[in-house]
């Protein structure tokens, strides 16, 4: 075991598959001589050489284009696009060709290619730099979607993305990049917990918190402060956003009858929708409340100094909690 | 070629590590009306369109790009100072900005990316305006109408269809103005500047293509970006181009007239590639000693634009101590100016998050409006419940 950031662990498992398989090849802006913006890629190229970790032109649609013709060749493309923001500019090469590929001909092509997006808010950033685009791909049939939310999983999960045959969005919380957290290298991706597998972290009884990337920590923190006033929350790392992991939901919310999503991105035609549709099919009968959503809200990303109200805090999922379980809330006594 | 004769040829102002070799094509000169040592050159293309800059033009071109510099300066101190939460520095890049700045006329409109705040202060924006974004008070400084500017563009090249698309609302509309479009040399490979090409040429849209070649795309050299000279790309697509020493301030200015003439009179668009050089970091966030041999750098700062006006006008006995005098309390004025805007903004309120998102209310968003202010009521202290650690 070792103490290491989130972005080392990332780095560390990219060095394990550019290691494992001569097919992997990085591609992106500034992650060769810089080591990326985030230093995700730092040393990367100097240790594999610069047809392995490539510096691409600034072309977002180039470079995943690109990374589709690399596939069609036998490669395995992780490619890093610098900001979430900045993806909408290959959207057209991602939902259009590299998510349908494999169906259009009927199986016989595959595009193991792997994006990395580092997303989410709370850097203090100018615009276009801490959207939460995720549901555009998981609305988007053909692309698997994770986001993790340590760094173990980040290490493991890294590398089960690119040597998965699908295409995977690979969603790294770019606020936690810094956390320190034990990592053991050591662990064979090919037996660790599977990535379109969710995880209970901490077992509770009256309501089921479901979280994913950067708000996974936060929920945590909002289990402990909960379990102080008396309330037991199971807290989920859904990890895969596509397809979701809906057998452990289910399981948990027949169990506790309570759900909370929280997530980033603006709540309208959210995976927190789409997560409260499917559980409240699944088990509705077990529900003695309606689902709930904390999330940010429909509008654009705010300026920085706002940023930390449209962001589901502690407090703003407590509040959601104490919805769900009946108790009061800065909402009582208004119908829904 | 007077460039030649000036020890300016093509290669030799691009630098090393970006030799003519990675940059095939024409190989042209740069178009060039003051050496590095400030020794005025005749080029009797270009020399007309500036005649009619006399000393006192002169020295308030000098002012001008003393001031940006100053502002470069005193953004990049406040950074540090944690009043803003990032800054990108246009160091090196005065002529360029100033000398394209100042040919533009009141009623052309300009769509830059985020660097142009030299550009920005030809144009007479109020300085407060230009922090409030990297302050991180708004997403969008100022009213684009008042200064006939659009707000900073953060992706690259995006803007650059803006302007195209204005250019031929302008032609509809008979007038001859003109938009006027800045992008980096890493823009250039981006499908959006590629397609406003396509567009401006097809329909000889009264649009000027201005490219501050300066060199880095973060850490990523021009030659990364382009096998050909910048302003050979232009060529490909039917867009006339001219390729300019950018530490020239005019130069800079004589080349931007030629393209704004052409662009009144019906001629269409026009590429400029200014060659230029960043000396700072790509933001106050970059680290450039990763990337860059700091050999580069020094070969540059010879060539540094503000210096080599400075030249010219010792040259020309102008530069007396009452002219360093005034413009130093002119850039200290307006850098107190700024700083002071700063550090007095107002905070914005909570709820203004929800302000602008449509311009008429819907039920949906006043919905979430409601229930956030409900939320906030239940505490005491607003701002505390919005921290991420809670307040309860
Ligand atoms: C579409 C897009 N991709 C990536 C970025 C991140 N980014 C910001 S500035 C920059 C380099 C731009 O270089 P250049 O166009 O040469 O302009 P300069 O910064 O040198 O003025 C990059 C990659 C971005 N803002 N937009």
């Amino acid at each position: 075991m070792t103490q290491m950031t989130f972005a080392r662990a990332i780095n560390a498992g990219l060095r394990k598959s550019l290691e494992n398989d001569p097919k992997v090849i990085l591609l992106g802006e500034d992650i060769g001589t810089l080591g990326g913006v985030f230093r995700v890629t730092d040393g990367l190229q100097k240790d594999f050489g610069k047809h392995r970790v490539v510096d691409t032109p600034l072309a977002e649609s180039g470079i995943i284009g690109t990374a589709v013709g690399l596939a069609y060749r036998g490669y395995r493309p992780v490619v890093e696009i610098q900001f979430d923001g900045f993806v909408y500019s290959a959207f057209d090469q991602i939902v259009s060709q590299v998510a349908k590929l494999h169906y259009r001909t009927q199986g016989a092509v595959k595009m193991p290619i792997t994006i990395r997006v580092p997303f989410g808010g709370g850097i203090g950033s100018p615009e276009h730099h801490s959207e939460s685009p995720e549901a555009y791909f998981t609305h988007t049939s053909g692309l698997r979607v994770v986001s993790v939310s340590n760094p173990q999983d980040a290490h493991t999960v890294i590398q089960q993305a690119i040597s998965c045959n699908d295409p995977v969005l690979y969603f790294e919380p770019k606020r936690r990049y810094h956390d320190k957290g034990e990592v053991d290298e050591s662990l064979d991706p090919r037996t660790a917990l599977p990535m379109d597998t969710a995880r209970v972290l901490t077992e509770g009884t009256d309501v089921t918190l479901v979280a994913y990337g950067p708000l996974v920590k936060t929920a945590r923190d909002a289990a402990t402060a909960a379990a102080d006033e008396g309330v037991s929350i199971e807290v989920i790392d859904l990890r895969s956003l596509a397809p979701v992991d809906y057998a452990t939901v289910e399981a948990s919310v027949r169990k506790t009858g309570r759900l909370v999503v929280t997530h980033e991105a603006g709540q309208s035609g959210g995976l927190g929708a789409e997560v409260a549709a499917s559980i409240t099919e699944r088990c509705f009968y077990h529900l003695e409340a309606a689902p709930v959503r904390v999330t940010g809200f429909d509008i654009p990303y705010p300026y920085s100094k706002l940023e930390m109200h449209h962001l589901p805090g502690l407090d703003r999922i407590l509040d959601g909690v104490d919805r769900a379980m009946g108790r009061p809330n800065s909402l009582s006594g208004l119908e829904g | 070629m007077s460039t030649d004769e000036a020890g300016q040829g093509a290669s030799s102002a691009e630098g090393p590590g970006n030799s003519a070799e990675n940059h095939g094509g024409s190989g042209r000169n740069l178009i060039q009306l003051v050496t590095p040592a400030g020794e005025r050159i005749s080029h009797p293309e270009f020399d007309p369109w500036v005649q009619d800059i006399a000393d006192e033009q002169l020295c308030s071109l000098y002012e001008d790009m003393t001031v940006i510099r100053r502002i470069d300066v005193e953004a990049t101190a406040l950074q540090r100072q944690g009043e803003l939460a990032l800054w990108p520095p246009l160091l090196g890049q005065e002529a360029s900005q100033i000398g394209s700045g100042r040919a533009l006329r009141e009623d052309d409109f300009v769509f830059s990316s985020y660097r142009e705040n030299g550009v920005a202060y030809c144009r007479g924006v109020d300085l407060t305006d230009i922090i409030r974004v990297w302050r991180g008070n708004a997403s969008a400084g100022w009213d684009p109408y008042t200064i006939n500017m659009a707000t900073p563009q953060i992706i690259i090249g995006a803007q650059t269809l803006h302007a195209v698309g204005y250019a031929m609302g302008i032609q509809n509309d008979g007038a001859d103005s003109v938009a006027m479009t800045y992008f980096g040399d890493g823009a250039t490979s981006k499908g959006d500047l590629n397609e406003a090409m396509v567009f401006a040429a097809s329909f000889q849209a009264p649009v000027v293509f201005f490219c501050q070649n300066n060199h880095w795309a973060i850490s990523e050299p021009v030659r990364l970006q382009s096998h050909v000279q910048l302003a050979d790309r232009a060529t490909g697509f039917g867009i006339p181009s001219m390729r300019v020493d950018g530490n020239d301030v005019l130069a800079v200015m004589a080349a931007t007239r030629v393209a704004l003439d052409r662009a009144r009179r019906g001629g269409g668009p026009t590429f400029i590639e200014a060659v230029t050089y960043r000396m700072g970091p790509h933001t106050t966030a970059d680290d450039p000693t990763r990337y860059r041999d700091a050999n580069e750098l020094e070969d540059w700062a010879a060539k540094d634009p503000i210096s080599r006006v400075a030249s010219l006008l010792e040259r020309k006995g102008l530069l007396t101590e009452e002219l360093q005098q005034h413009v130093r309390d002119k850039a200290d004025a307006v850098a107190r100016e700024m700083r002071s805007g700063c550090t007095t903004m107002a905070d914005p309120e909570p709820l203004d998050i929800f302000k602008h998102v449509y311009s008429a209310p819907n039920t949906w968003l006043d919905r979430q409006q409601d229930h956030y202010s409900r939320y906030l009521a239940s505490f005491g202290d607003p701002a505390g419940a919005a921290s991420e650690e809670g307040a309860r």
